[in-house]
């Protein structure tokens, strides 16, 4: 039974090498998972360690938002109460005639927008196009505070039509808890982001990042932006829409 | 396009997303605005909310260029989400006839 004839010392390697580096293993698929998993240190190899520990963040804010938006769905499905029709609260009077969430879209516009020009600074930023760079990013800062201020809007709107976390005259008392809980928490997120974009901002300007030559922080902080615009297209999807 | 510097990518790239997610947005929009009910509207919100999420994380964020052990790392750990959706959704009868009894409507 020779059919098989023994291979040839170091040419057994039925998986896909690295094309890159023919010597290094391979990087594709589940043995490359495997190996990169098993190999008793960093496991995530030519990832800078900033990046992966800013995708880690997010994966835990991933954890709290849908912890967040369960227990919205919880409250939803067994209220005895109807709840409030989001179509109708959220609905804005423009030139006489009533438009449904008409603000909301506006500010999911605005929102995917921040996320066009932050996509663009990080392209800017690997070519070393500093100025370019600031000003795609503190343009992402503005967006970002056009959406805090019409949500600053949204809830004095809300605030003064009655809606409490405790109740609210248009039905079940957990839509003002579950409104103020999800959007507030995602309010302060944007904040917190227009401050860590501007700071990075600031810091490309100024040349921080020259003598390294290395503009990965304006990519960590993009990640941030994104998981932002990401979150709230969630919270539009459950919250407003459905 | 030196690898170890990071991610570079066509700037149109990132323009046909923003326009893509744009439209989506659009559509998600027009859901509420003519009033579709039902499994139908419920279908399309998350239709577009799992098209832009996608966009969102592979393109924007990168995600499609990254090493498989990373992806995997970030992306699997959610799914333990479902399962909470899932207990939750599935207590939700429970509590809800526990809620008529208790405050005696319906």
């Amino acid at each position: 039974m020779a059919a098989h004839p023994e291979a040839p010392e170091g040419s057994s390697s039925t998986y896909p090498t690295n094309p890159a580096n023919p010597s290094e293993p391979p990087t594709a698929g589940w043995p490359g998972i495997a190996r990169d998993w098993s190999s008793d240190k960093d496991a995530f190899k030519q990832v800078p360690w900033g990046k992966a520990m800013m995708w880690i963040f997010l994966l835990s804010d991933t954890f709290v938002f849908t912890c967040f938006l369960t227990g919205y769905m919880s409250v939803r499905m067994t209220t005895t109460a109807a709840w409030p029709n989001s179509s109708e609260v959220f609905a804005l009077t423009i030139a006489g005639q009533e438009i449904p969430l008409i603000l909301i879209a506006i500010m999911t516009f605005v929102l995917i927008s921040s996320s066009g020009t932050m996509a663009m600074a990080v392209n800017f930023a690997y070519r070393r196009d500093r100025r370019k760079t600031a000003v795609l990013m503190l343009a992402t800062a503005a967006f970002g505070l056009a959406f805090v201020g019409m949500q600053a809007f949204e809830w004095s709107k809300l605030i003064a039509e009655g809606v409490r976390p405790w109740g609210n005259p248009m039905g079940a008392a957990q839509f003002g808890a579950s409104f103020f809980m999800i959007t507030g928490f995602h309010g302060l997120h944007v904040s917190i982001g227009v401050l860590y974009l501007s700071i990075v901002a600031l810091k490309v300007l100024r040349g921080d990042y020259e003598r390294s030559g290395n503009y990965q922080n304006v990519e960590i902080a993009g990640l941030y932006w994104h998981f932002v615009d990401l979150v709230w297209v969630f919270i539009f999807a459950f919250f407003y829409l459905w | 396009m030196e690898h170890a510097q990071g991610q570079q990518h066509p700037i149109s790239l990132y323009l046909k997303i923003w326009g893509l997610l744009f439209v989506l947005s659009t559509l998600s929009y027009l859901v509420d605005y003519f009033h579709f009910v039902g499994y139908l509207r419920w279908s399309l919100i998350l239709l577009f909310m799992i098209l832009k999420a996608g966009l969102i994380v592979a393109i924007f964020m990168h995600m499609a260029w990254e090493r498989l052990a990373m992806v995997y790392a970030i992306l699997v750990p959610p799914l333990c989400l479902l399962v909470l959706i899932g207990l939750m959704a599935a207590e939700a009868d429970y509590i809800f006839l526990s809620r008529l009894v208790f405050f005696g409507q319906g």
